[in-house]
């Protein structure tokens, strides 16, 4: 093999380099700034051995900030690409890398674990819980979560990235027609990646299922743990297809077989078909935790209940039921005919209604209410009308006969933006803000965060509104350029200084992250928004074991309860706690797994046989392994509980 | 929420006084129309729920904002409202039903010979993409185009699409919706053009490096004068040759090009005995060799160390 070729930067283009160097920079002073402050030793114990769900959800956290930058900066290229026309800025090839990326990174990288941070860091407080079921392997599905995200992250500088679109269809993604080792990134990245999407949710439904406080039964959960719940079990059933699916596509990449190619029987739509039996269950995924961030946030700052419960956990589980049927509204142009399609035209529309009563729950949870608007709640009405254009835009794409004019356009392009931005990122921001002062101990200034929120959603229709013109205009997706004559120009003008106002709206975020550590209050009580559930009961910062005494809950609303109707949630005397003991395993694991994945891109055999080995070693220590964890005393209680109260 | 409101009735008015009408909603075919009516329906059922969700919004938040309500006023415990939920629920299921009805109706249009041409014999043109072209071939008139398509009006036309590599869509937005082209079958796409003009027609499905430029003209004419062209080729253009077929697959732009005859008999299409899903069996032996030519050039680079 020749290595030169292999491990060539496919695009020897400055902004590579400059790439390069920033990333190379970057490292040095990381390692640089950890020895200087003799800091490795507090990283290694406190972070990358950490097993404390609340500390890998803000890892997560980390993570997604980071990736929503990393996805945000080629949207940014790809928006300025098409500013004008005939635009050379970027070459053909270097687009088609960019807009892969992009979706994967969103997608998997950003959105998904923008999701698990506050998942992780919500959910067992949400249930009155001490930790998820199994807080180690919670370790290893984060770290290898990240890995994933790293070893694709690496690609634009080492051997090239994917050029074949998120969708990544074969044959086009094969290696007759994609030669580079970016389409071997696509495959082993996401699948590093999905194997710890899939521990988290065998995770998460047996925490849930398992560990909730006394008396809290199914239908007196918190709606964002009903939301996780049903989340999770979507992933159960979904990511197993993805998993089964990039196995099969890498064989075809490495070992020659021909499952999806244009010859020896292989099916090309065959991929198509298993990659939306993921991908669109995986919409629901993202979107549903969304709206159980949106069901906290709404019901905390209408100050009432959340009308409609039941109806509101009914529509969630009807949604993850359709959501696995309606994968062939993806390829109504297939040419399945008329009857497939109509089936899956029907079913797709079918899906508006359960959403639809999400929708109008919401805003009937306003109704009678009394209105405080916050930065988490600003986000969340923001959220309302920009998500209702997206979804009835959604309804128009499943008319299937109408879906041939909108197919492979921008108008789906806009369309799918409008759900996903206001759906999930809005929601993510909502959930980030109101958390925050739970997750670190001090507010983000509002102020700020209120102007970002007005900035990015305003951006977001400026960016994606015109989209839908320029689509029932004729404007394909994924066109890196196009002559004035289409007319296409002044539509992706808008659109340009639409992503040049959304970026700016992430910028005032980030500069509020550092506003607020620096300035804001640290006197804050461990209830600053008068919210509702569980989380809010304990202490700000939240002690290891999170509840000295597990709650008891008698309603789906057990804080609030205990704050007006004065039901007493801490009941009995402290007891002393099992906890688990932080390893180094999963981050060991996971580091293997990275050196594995990056080998399995390049064909390096000998170092891939040789982590395949580590990767059962580092198993079989865990399996022959004594550790059963430690007992907090009641002494140590004592003083935490107290030097808290103190705070 | 009024800055929200305002940047969508701008947009939307921006869009009214535009000049042109937008492609898709300027049809200039029964399919195409059929699909502009149900696109046009749809954005008045659904602009109309939006109108409902920004009024019902609106509503609440002038009403029972914290701002305008006494200091000790307690928002009451609701579980909710049986006749509320019914509604919410029910008008949404209407709609749904409306709108399959007319989209299982439209489907069926679509995917059948367009209407009021039914009396008429099908033009039959099978169109095959290669990296990043077009070609055309005419069976019946035994002539073949290179990204270029000259049609009758008032004709039927039944498009046959395959693909020599990648997944592409072919579409003409005027003419009507779009459809895939694949390696390992054929799709049948009906289109009729009422009016003479000229269209934009593209491969829609992203295929790689040259897609962007990965399009076609069209051209719809009268019958007489698609005769007259039929027999001008004929006259001038020059015979396609199997090597010449083989040359103008390679990956590439090309301008547009004429020939007699067609690839269709040296290269029969995924249809029929040589349809897809064959599973290791091909029945032509030039097909064969194309495929093994490609296969062995993937294997050589990715097998060999």
């Amino acid at each position: 093999m020749d290595f030169f070729d292999r491990f060539a930067i496919p695009h020897a283009s400055p902004a590579i380099y400059a790439s390069m160097v920033a990333i190379g920079l970057t490292v040095i002073a990381i390692i640089a700034g950890l020895t200087y402050f003799k800091k490795w030793g507090y990283l290694w114990r406190e972070w990358l051995t950490t097993v404390d769900h609340k500390r890998i959800g803000i890892m997560y956290l980390i993570s997604a900030l980071l990736m929503l930058f990393r996805g945000g900066v080629d949207a940014i290229m790809m928006r300025a690409q098409l500013a004008v026309p005939d635009n050379k800025l970027l070459d053909a090839q270097h687009y088609n890398e960019i807009f892969t990326t992009h979706g994967i990174v969103m997608i998997i990288f950003m959105a998904m674990p923008f999701i698990m941070a506050l998942m992780n860091f919500v959910v067992p407080l949400q249930i009155g819980a001490r930790d998820v079921a199994f807080p180690r392997l919670n370790a290893l599905s984060f770290w290898l979560f990240f890995m994933g995200a790293m070893l694709f992250n690496i690609s634009f500088v080492i051997g090239g990235s994917p050029d074949a679109g998120w969708t990544s269809y074969f044959p086009l993604a094969g290696t007759e027609f994609s030669e580079s080792v970016g389409s071997n990134y696509y495959m082993i990245a996401i699948q590093i990646a999905g194997l710890g999407t899939l521990m988290t949710g065998i995770n998460f439904i047996t925490t849930i299922l398992k560990m909730r406080a006394p008396g809290m039964k199914l239908m007196k959960m918190p709606m964002f743990t009903w939301a996780s719940l049903v989340t999770n079990a979507i992933i159960v059933f979904a990511f197993p297809v993805l998993t089964v699916l990039l196995a099969m596509g890498t064989m075809d990449r490495l070992f020659g077989t021909h499952f999806f190619t244009t010859t020896n029987g292989g099916m090309d739509m065959l991929w198509a078909n298993f990659f939306w039996v993921w991908g669109h269950p995986e919409v629901y995924i993202l979107i549903l935790p969304a709206f159980g961030i949106y069901s906290e946030v709404i019901s905390t700052f209408a100050r009432r209940n959340l009308y409609g419960y039941k109806s509101m956990v009914g529509s969630m589980v009807i949604i993850s039921l359709l959501s696995f049927l309606v994968w062939t509204h993806h390829f109504f142009t297939m040419g399945q005919g008329a009857l497939t399609n109509s089936i899956f035209s029907i079913t797709t529309m079918a899906i508006a209604v359960p959403t639809g009563v999400k929708l109008f729950n919401w805003l009937f949870t306003l109704w009678k209410g009394k209105i405080e608007i916050t930065t988490p709640m600003l986000y969340s009405l923001l959220f309302i009308p920009t998500f209702t254009i997206g979804g009835v835009t959604g309804v128009m794409l499943g008319m299937s006969a109408a879906d041939y004019q909108y197919h492979n356009t921008m108008f789906l392009v806009a369309h799918f933006h409008m759900v996903i931005i206001p759906g999930v990122v809005f929601a993510m921001l909502a959930g980030l803000t109101f958390y925050w002062p739970k997750m670190f101990g001090f507010m983000l200034n509002e102020k700020i965060g209120k102007l970002s929120a007005w900035i990015i959603a305003t951006s977001t229709l400026l960016a994606f509104v015109p989209m839908f013109f320029s689509g029932l205009d004729g404007q394909a997706r994924r066109m890196y350029t196009y002559s004035e004559s289409t007319g296409f120009g002044p539509w992706n003008m808008v659109s340009f200084i639409g992503a040049a106002g959304l970026a700016v709206g992430f910028a005032l975020i980030v500069y509020n992250i550092y506003y607020s550590t620096r300035y804001a209050s640290r006197d804050i009580s461990s209830d600053p928004w008068d919210a509702r559930s569980l989380e809010w009961a304990t202490h700000t910062p939240v002690p290891e074991y999170n509840f000295a005494i597990l709650p008891q809950v008698k309603s789906s609303e057990a804080f609030w309860d205990a704050k007006k109707h004065g039901h007493e949630l801490f009941q009995g005397e402290y007891e002393k706690i099992h906890m688990p003991n932080n390893s180094g395993v999963p981050f060991i694991l996971s580091c293997i797994f990275f050196v594995w994945g990056f080998s399995f891109v390049f064909s390096l055999w000998i170092p891939l046989i040789l982590t395949t080995i580590g990767i059962f070693v580092c198993m079989a220590y865990r399996s022959f392994e004594k550790d059963h964890g430690h007992y907090i005393t009641v002494a140590e209680i004592e003083e935490t509980e107290n030097n808290l109260r103190g705070a | 929420m009024k800055w929200v409101l305002l940047t969508f009735i701008f947009t939307i008015a921006t869009v009214l006084t535009g000049c042109e009408p937008l492609m898709v909603l300027d049809p200039k075919g029964p399919q195409a129309e059929t699909q502009a009516k149900d696109i046009m329906l749809s954005i008045g059922i659904m602009s109309f729920i939006v109108l409902v969700v920004f009024a019902i919004l609106i509503f609440m938040l002038t009403k029972y904002r914290a701002s305008k309500q006494s200091k000790d006023y307690e928002p009451p415990h609701i579980e909710g409202n049986i006749w509320v939920e019914t509604i919410c629920v029910g008008i949404p299921v209407l709609i749904v039903i409306f709108l399959s009805i007319v989209s299982v109706q439209s489907n069926n249009i679509v995917e059948a010979t367009p209407k009021g041409y039914g009396d008429k014999e099908p033009l039959i043109i099978y169109a095959s993409s290669s990296n990043w072209k077009w070609h055309f071939s005419y069976p019946e008139e035994n002539i073949e185009t290179v990204n270029y398509l000259y049609i009758p009006t008032d004709r039927p036309i039944e498009f046959k699409l395959y693909s020599y590599g990648p997944i592409t869509s072919f579409w003409i937005p005027q003419l009507g919706g779009q459809k895939y082209a694949m390696s390992d079958m054929v799709n049948t796409l009906h289109l009729a053009a009422d009016v003479p003009g000229e269209y934009m027609g593209r491969n829609a499905n992203f295929s790689g490096k040259g897609f962007a430029e990965n399009t076609f003209n069209v051209k719809a004419m009268s019958e007489d004068k698609f005769d007259d062209w039929v027999k001008e080729v004929k006259k001038t253009a020059k015979p396609l040759t199997e090597e010449k077929f083989a040359k103008l697959l390679e990956p590439g732009h090309l301008g547009q090009s004429t020939y007699t005859g067609t690839h269709l008999e040296f290269l029969p299409p995924p249809e029929g005995e040589n349809g897809g899903h064959n599973h290791g069996s091909s029945h032509s032996s030039k097909a064969e060799k194309h495929d093994n030519s490609s296969e062995t050039s993937s294997e050589s680079e990715h097998h060999h160390q």
